[in-house]
């Protein structure tokens, strides 16, 4: 009660309603990258044509996990657990960088295995678009559950520190629900 | 720093204790200022400032076009290496074309007319202290003054700007080596639309986000001026359609600096078979114009709401049909977004496609009309006062009907196999939105001039301003018409090559003065402006008896609008010249209660005790009134 007080005073509510109408951009951003997808091989009758790396499975999975410790996170910080928050918060931003690397690491075994990005067959190349742009949005992530993590070492009051957890974690379960999306397109387009 | 954490907080500040003043400095005021009335007028001065270099561009290229055969000793010593011997360089013309529509579409009617009025009335008209994120809206004007920079930047290096026409199709904007203009020029147009696009979206996303969450007490979304619904609309329709621009735009930035073939297939530059394989350039039309037609209507629709607001002012009556009026700019926005294919129609599209794409084009005419015949009645048995900003927003009516009309020529797939690319096509979209739009812009800027800068422009010279222009546009855009269906194709160079084109000749002549007509009279716009903010005479609250918000807040700026509490709202914004009341207008801030003797039963919908009240102050009063 009193943290949403506090919350209208500091005009947090569309602060964090901002961030809502980003993620729909966001959102429309991925979807005219795979709108352009199938456009592209509508019209050619070009196809991926190879079955993905296994990596991109595993980092699917880091991924989601990284979604559920950010969760213990931020049930941690309701109820006044600032240790565990950080603790959570900490492997939320690790089991990230772990996704980041992973999916770049999946980069090199799709070049060992002949497919570029400069590629005639451009279905191919945006394989590469997809996830580069999917990382940028990673780093952002990043930077923004650090600044959070950063700000819960400060003593800052109970309810910027939650909104500070509502507002990263927002972006952080939706860059998880992209990944997962990209995911699965490119695995019903691989032939 | 302790400004900026008060500006963040704004409210808080506010509402806790004024006497309590922060120091701002020059720069903190006029520079990097976080308040949004100062925001909207940065906006509308380098909108303003475009909008005149653009204009100038476009009368050297008309030059072109009245006398192609002809050396302009002037132009050589202005242009340099641009007009060799006095003539333009084909090259030059493209790109004066190209950055003239550029600066048109999105620098003018979009940043100049969203960024000024959306900033200066949504908070003002829905009673905010500022908009959601005043850092944001900050940063969304330095990223789009940014985008200004580069772009003319690119008119001196030595290659010259971008050439490929506003809607940049690849092959020319991929392959460097197209044409002079795809070399630098296209870079920076690149990055400068980047900036661009990061601007309008930072605006966009506080716009929706202000208006959905800070208006004050009583102001539902039924209270809401119509100006307040299309700026939030058109904020809407910009946050979802931008997006796909950049998806369309990093594509292409791979095709051109890093060998992908997004976009490319089968290209033969200089007799040199290029590596490019199995693009398709129909995939950039696609997401160009998936938000190249919602950008036509970001563009038109604020100056709907603009001239909807005016027109009701200076009519002394409420706006006809509130609620259609609405719901037709949710049509349009909803719309908008399944239309695009129609710029597509001779890509050699599906032809059953092409038909769906053709009826909802069509369909898109129904809330466009609605929104028409609306405006008509709102001027119908009203006691209209032509106002400079009336005859703007009466000049944007017809205008969007004459412009209108011939969408829906365009909008049939089989007569626009003849009509793409032709003049008429220019003359539809000239006409509809440069002047449609510049009309309900400059409608608005002589309407809140008062708002902005405490002083009334003057009027003697605003009609002479609206007749040179509403006279000049429509005899410069009308006769293209004609042209175009007969098959004068646009962004040539010079027509008397073309034995086919030659007897346009004397039209073009005609045109291209009465475009040099029409821009002196913005001279005369600029001079009444310029003038007015330093020597204009000094307004009242309300100059013009308007019912909005914005006119009960102070004449001079401060930044949180209204001294203490922000006022509180009791009804629509549309009641003027109600039966029965004291005078022509009644504040959206005046209570039911003050104005008993011009109730309805229907102003009482949701509220039984004020109903009953109603009909016992009713039977008490109506007795006495016969005995008078
Ligand atoms: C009544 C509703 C409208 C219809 C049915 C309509 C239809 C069309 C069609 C079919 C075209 C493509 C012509 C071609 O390239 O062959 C077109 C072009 C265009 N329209 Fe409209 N239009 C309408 C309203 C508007 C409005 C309100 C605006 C702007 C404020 C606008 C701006 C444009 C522009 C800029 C182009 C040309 C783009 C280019 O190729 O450079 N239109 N319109
Ligand atoms: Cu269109």
């Amino acid at each position: 009660m009193m943290a949403q007080l506090q919350e209208d005073k500091l005009n947090l509510a569309p602060k964090k309603f901002n961030m809502w109408i980003f993620i729909f951009t966001s959102f429309m951003f991925f979807a005219a990258l795979t709108s352009g997808f199938i456009v592209y091989t509508g019209g050619k009758a070009h196809a991926i044509n190879i079955i993905l790396p296994q990596a991109f499975l595993y980092n699917t999975i880091v991924i989601a996990l990284s979604s559920i410790t950010f969760f213990i996170a931020s049930r941690a910080a309701k109820s006044l657990e600032i240790g565990k928050q950080r603790l959570f918060l900490w492997i939320t931003l690790f089991l990230g960088t772990l996704f980041f690397v992973g999916q770049i690491y999946a980069w090199g075994i799709l070049i060992k295995m002949g497919v570029y990005f400069i590629n005639p067959n451009a279905s191919q190349s945006f394989i590469y678009v997809f996830t580069a742009m999917h990382l940028i949005h990673i780093l952002a992530g990043l930077l923004l559950l650090s600044n959070t993590l950063y700000k819960s070492y400060r003593s800052i009051p109970q309810a910027k520190n939650l909104f500070n957890m509502q507002f990263s974690g927002i972006f952080w379960h939706f860059v998880d629900i992209i990944w997962i999306y990209l995911y699965v397109f490119l695995l019903l387009n691989q032939y | 720093m302790s400004t900026v954490a008060v500006h963040d907080h704004g409210v808080v500040h506010h509402e806790e204790g004024h006497g309590h003043h922060h120091k701002e400095t020059f720069i903190s005021k006029y520079i990097f200022s976080m308040d949004h009335k100062m925001i909207a007028k940065q906006f509308l001065i380098t909108g303003i400032t475009m909008a005149f270099i653009a204009m100038t561009l476009s009368i050297l290229f008309r030059i072109q076009l009245a006398y192609p055969d002809k050396s302009f000793p002037l132009m050589e010593t202005l242009l340099g290496r641009f007009a060799p011997g006095g003539r333009l360089d084909p090259n030059f013309y493209l790109s004066l074309v190209t950055i003239h529509g550029t600066i048109m579409v999105f620098f003018v009617l979009t940043a100049g007319l969203s960024g000024t009025f959306s900033n200066l009335l949504i908070p003002l008209q829905v009673g905010a202290r500022d908009m959601a994120s005043p850092f944001m809206n900050m940063l969304s004007y330095w990223f789009f003054f940014l985008a200004c920079v580069i772009m003319l930047s690119s008119f001196f290096i030595q290659k010259g700007p971008a050439s490929g026409g506003w809607t940049v199709y690849p092959p020319l904007s991929a392959l460097p080596k197209a044409m002079p203009g795809s070399e630098g020029g296209m870079t920076l147009w690149l990055i400068s639309m980047i900036c661009f696009v990061a601007s309008s979206l930072m605006g966009g996303i506080n716009y929706v986000s202000t208006v959905l969450n800070m208006r004050t007490k009583g102001m539902d979304l039924w209270k809401m001026p119509l100006t307040v619904w299309a700026f939030f609309l058109t904020a809407v329709l910009g946050v979802l359609s931008f997006p796909v621009l950049v998806a369309g735009v990093v594509l292409l930035i791979f095709d051109r600096s890093m060998g992908t073939s997004f976009y490319l297939s089968d290209i033969v530059l200089n007799g040199k078979v290029m590596p490019f394989e199995g693009g398709s350039p129909i995939l950039f039309e696609h997401l160009f114009w998936f938000l190249g037609h919602p950008e036509v209507y970001i563009v038109i629709m604020p100056a709907m709401g603009i001239s909807s607001e005016i027109m009701s002012v200076n009519s002394r009556k409420p706006i006809f049909g509130y609620h259609a009026m609405v719901y037709s700019l949710i049509g349009i926005t909803v719309l908008s977004f399944i239309v695009w294919g129609h710029h597509m129609f001779v890509t050699g599209m599906n032809p059953f496609l092409g038909g769906v794409f053709m009826i909802t084009t069509l369909i898109i005419a129904v809330p466009s009309a609605v929104k028409t015949f609306n405006w008509l009645a709102t001027l119908w048995r009203g006691n209209i006062r032509f106002k400079p900003a009336m005859l703007f927003a009466i000049g944007m009516v017809s205008f969007f009907i004459s412009g209108g009309l011939t969408g829906i020529f365009l909008g049939n797939a089989a007569l626009d196999i003849n009509l793409h690319d032709t003049y008429f096509v220019v003359a539809h979209f000239h006409l509809v939105m440069g002047s449609a739009a510049i009309f309900g812009m400059l409608a608005g800027v002589y309407h809140w001039f008062p708002k902005m800068f405490g002083r009334l422009m003057d009027e003697k010279l605003g009609y002479l301003h609206f007749w040179l222009t509403f006279i000049g546009a429509y005899l410069v855009f009308f006769p293209m018409h004609f042209m175009g269906l007969d098959g004068v194709p646009r962004r040539y160079y010079a027509f008397t090559e073309f034995e086919s084109m030659k007897r346009w000749l004397s039209v073009n002549v005609f045109i291209t003065w009465a475009a040099i007509m029409s821009g002196m009279a913005q001279v005369a716009f600029l001079y009444n402006f310029v003038t007015s903010i330093f020597w204009g005479k000094k307004t009242t609250q309300n100059p013009w008896q308007a019912n909005t918000l914005e006119w009960t807040a102070p004449v001079e700026h401060f930044h949180g609008n209204w001294h203490g509490e922000i006022p509180t709202v009791y009804r629509w914004p549309y009641d003027y010249s109600k039966p029965g009341a004291e005078e022509d207008f009644i504040l959206q801030t005046t209570p039911l209660s003050e104005t008993m003797s011009s109730n309805l039963p229907s102003d009482f919908e949701d509220n039984p005790v004020g109903l009953e009240a109603h009909s016992k102050w009713v039977t008490a009063n109506r007795p006495n009134e016969e005995v008078k």
